[in-house]
């Protein structure tokens, strides 16, 4: 059950490989499986409406909180929805981009948070490696 | 193609614009700024080297894991909010950067979550659930981890946190709701069945972090913040030696 002697038994640049390897699969495959249902927050805001078709588009008829959501500013973003320019099937492709952004936009934050440490602690006014 | 009146998507799964009045959103705006601002702060004594890949990862991940929606009711799904799991592994300040990051992104890049809600959508998941998460995670561990721990009770810390802090986030939304909701809906109403679904919602969310967190921590133990700052004096299997 608990590993007693050897409690490194993977090196760090292989954790973290995997690691990312782990978050590529989960954003690019098993994305495809994921439940299509409103979340819990989306259904407690559309309880009392039913979605109906008016003329090609969805709309809610009834009375609930989402019919007072506005449309979102970014809707018009190529990958609006978790697709890749609304094509179908390109969940994946989307979400691979989004873990990518997001590792690109995280690094490069916490790295600058961390070199302007190093830059306090130190004296020389050569901070950030 | 966006029509004049709002249309239901498959996959939003933050808080729209509009849901929340103006002056609310623009209150949870300035909290969630300031949260995010004391986090940096904060951050900077736990962020190195050794600690900024780790941390970066632990985001990309949860942008992914978001992305699961699982089925908990006919017709309802949840999907995991991350912010215990964050806490467990890169601690509490960064782990808020992480979640914070993912909204972000989220919002603007795949119109996901409003864009004047990011502050109260914020406030829920990055701050609350995270902190809740982690204070949870600090008092589990105490109590059942720190004696004679093993990855498994581990697991048990990582699962309470979790269901704790996606139930604190629930109820960060029923207070917004409270203060600035637009709709003519009970408060009780809403209140009960956010409580409700994301009671069920934080089960799965608990089973993703206990598996996620034994992962990392049969792997690389010294990866998780939450072993490495809780030092024990006793031997302990899964820790390291400080």
């Amino acid at each position: 059950m608990t590993t007693t002697s050897h409690p490194r038994r993977v090196s760090r640049r292989t954790f973290l490989a995997a690691f990312a390897v782990a978050a590529l699969l989960i954003a690019g495959i098993v994305s495809y499986a994921a439940s299509s249902s409103p979340d819990g927050l989306d259904s407690a805001t559309l309880r009392g409406c039913e979605t109906v078709e008016v003329n090609g588009a969805e709309e809610l008829s009834g009375n609930c909180i989402a019919q007072h959501a506005t449309d979102h500013a970014m809707a018009s973003s190529p990958l609006a929805d978790y697709s890749v320019r609304g094509i179908g099937y390109t969940n994946g492709i989307a979400g691979v981009i989004g873990v990518l952004v997001t590792l690109a936009v995280a690094v490069g934050l916490f790295w600058l948070i961390a070199s302007r440490r190093s830059a306090r602690s130190t004296s020389s006014a050569d901070g950030g490696r | 193609m966006s029509t004049l009146t709002p249309t239901t998507t498959t996959v939003a799964m933050h808080m729209s614009d509009g849901i929340i009045n103006a002056p609310v959103s623009a209150l949870f705006g300035v909290i969630a700024l300031a949260g995010l601002a004391f986090c940096v702060w904060r951050a900077r004594t736990d962020l190195d080297e050794k600690t900024v890949p780790m941390a970066g990862l632990v985001a990309a991940f949860i942008f992914a894991v978001q992305m699961i929606n699982f089925p908990i009711l006919p017709g309802v799904s949840g999907h995991l909010l991350g912010g215990a799991l964050a806490a467990i592994l890169v601690g509490p300040y960064t782990g808020a950067l992480c979640i914070a990051i993912v909204l972000v992104v989220q919002a603007l890049l795949f119109a996901d979550g409003g864009v004047t809600a990011l502050g109260a959508n914020i406030t829920n998941m990055a701050l609350i659930s995270t902190f809740v998460g982690y204070l949870v995670a600090v008092a589990a561990y105490r109590l059942i981890g720190r004696r004679s721990a093993s990855v498994g009770r581990l697991g048990v810390v990582a699962f309470l946190a979790a269901l704790c802090g996606t139930v604190a986030a629930a109820t960060g939304f029923v207070v917004e709701y409270a203060l600035g909701g637009a709709a003519a809906e009970s408060l009780g109403t809403v209140a009960a069945y956010m409580w409700g679904t994301h009671a069920l919602i934080g089960i799965g969310e608990g089973l993703i972090t206990a598996v996620t967190v034994m992962a990392v921590a049969r792997a690389r133990p010294d990866l998780v913040y939450l072993l490495r700052t809780q030092a024990r004096t006793s031997h302990d299997p899964i820790g390291v030696p400080a």
